[in-house]
């Protein structure tokens, strides 16, 4: 989960000018992204922890934080 | 960029289809603002309505850059059926990418073979470039949502079986496939535009149009964040190589008049002025290319940023498009105002890719934004 949150910090630093995020942060809500990132966001979980993205992940509380995302990403790759 | 045996393969297939099935007819559909029926079975019969649809689902299965290749050539050929290729792709892919599964059951095959046309309907008279102005409401109704609201310039509305239509509920914007025969929904064509006139388009009314809970692709809240937004993606794409298309035929079409075209005694292709144009547009057409198959070997690796470098060839195409144009009608005097040669529907054409999936200005915001992303605000500046 650690490995996964870093993953997503660097990636989110990239995004963002090197803002550091919190791992709470609500990443959307606080504005710091462009209207291209959602699905760029998705590419990278994808890519990058080697699951994939559907219909029944798309639930805003799987997105809103590193703390989410990296849950999500523990989910996912534990049913694979 | 070399092309593999396979792509090499494809792009000749493509060729000879579009200069078997497209050209001959292009200006005439044109002018006529209508595509005929029995191009859209061709292009189905091919298989080229399923390009972006797995083998596994009834499609061809192209990875990116083949895709791009039938859009080059199509594009070459009328972009107003390049056109339809590029929203029933979209829509296709949407499907693939986001339905449920009995949607994609329902679905996804009829739309890999083109026995199922389908239409994207997100723009509306007060949303363009930014998708949530758009007013179209869809309200929950025990186990449907009802759409009320009024879509403009669909590109093969007034044809298409199955939109993608996109709405704003209290829980967030919704995306819907919604069918041609759903009571409420009334389609009227759209006639007298600039360019791509064979493209169908038409106005949408939906006017308390029921559509079921299980028609909704995605969740509510995600539908511009994520359905529109991978779909655009991939409209974007497909208008990038169709570009490159334009921008291929322009060239072509220069060559060969320059070649009979006599002034001062002199062939047209014997004037040095002449020369920088056409150098012009064989590096234009070149570095468009380029783009556009950098884009595509980082979307078939699924790369984020792929989605960037795809809004990166789409804004140099779009616009290496209309610039060759400009300069083909210039070559060709006025033979090239008249509708007898193409370069005048390729110059209406290419105006109108600076305008769909993200106008230029668009484009410049978001790409220059990345640029600037990418850069620690805190780095010390190089003097």
């Amino acid at each position: 989960m650690e490995q996964a949150k870093e993953k997503l910090r660097a990636f989110l630093g990239r995004h963002t000018g090197g803002r550091v995020i919190g791992d709470d942060d609500r990443i959307f809500a606080a504005g710091f992204v462009n209207s291209m990132f959602a699905m760029q966001l998705v590419l990278f979980l994808e890519k990058s922890f080697q699951i994939a993205i559907g219909n029944e992940d798309l639930e805003l509380k799987n997105f809103q934080t590193i703390n989410a995302m990296a849950e999500l990403v523990e989910r996912k790759t534990a049913r694979s | 960029m070399e092309l593999n045996s396979q792509r090499q393969r494809l792009r000749a297939e493509f060729r000879q289809f579009v200069d078997a099935h497209v050209v001959p007819g292009a200006n005439a559909w044109d002018r006529q603002e209508l595509m005929p029926p029995e191009v859209v079975r061709q292009l189905a019969n091919h298989g080229y309505l399923g390009a972006v649809v797995p083998v596994r689902k009834g499609g061809a299965g192209f990875d990116s850059v083949e895709f791009g290749l039938l859009n080059e050539e199509l594009g070459r050929g009328c972009s107003s059926l390049r056109s339809l290729l590029t929203v029933h792709s979209m829509v296709a892919l949407t499907v693939s990418r986001w339905g449920t599964e009995a949607l994609k059951t329902q679905w996804l095959e009829k739309l890999g073979q083109g026995q199922t046309i389908g239409a994207f309907a997100v723009t509306e008279a007060e949303a363009g470039s930014d998708a949530r102005e758009i007013r179209t409401e869809a309200i929950e109704s025990g186990d449907d949502f009802v759409l009320t609201g009024h879509k403009k310039w669909i590109t093969f509305g007034q044809t298409a079986d199955l939109f993608l239509v996109f709405a704003k509920s209290p829980r967030g914007h919704c995306a819907f496939v919604l069918e041609r025969n759903t009571p409420g929904l009334v389609i009227s064509p759209v006639h007298g535009m600039l360019g791509t006139r064979a493209s169908m388009t038409a106005e949408l009314r939906l006017e308390q149009c029921h559509v079921s809970k299980q028609n909704l692709v995605g969740a509510p809240g995600f539908g511009l964040s994520h359905i529109a937004s991978s779909a655009l993606d991939c409209g974007r794409y497909s208008v990038a190589w169709g570009c490159v298309g334009i921008g291929q035929a322009c060239l072509e079409s220069c060559l060969q008049y320059a070649g009979q075209r006599k002034q001062s005694g002199a062939l047209l292709r014997e004037h040095q002025l002449i020369q920088r144009m056409i150098t012009q547009m064989v590096a234009g057409v070149k570095a468009a290319r380029l783009l556009c198959c950098h884009a595509g070997q980082l979307r078939d690796a699924g790369d984020p940023a792929s989605i960037i470098e795809t809004s990166i060839a789409k804004y140099f195409a779009c616009r290496t498009a209309v610039e060759i144009a400009r300069d083909a009608v210039q070559i060709h005097g006025a033979n090239g105002c008249s509708s007898e040669y193409s370069v005048e529907r390729f110059y209406r054409d290419a105006k109108i890719m600076e305008i769909i999936e993200g106008s230029n200005e668009i484009h410049e915001i978001t790409i220059a934004k990345s640029a600037f992303e990418s850069v620690p605000e805190s780095v010390a500046i190089t003097r």
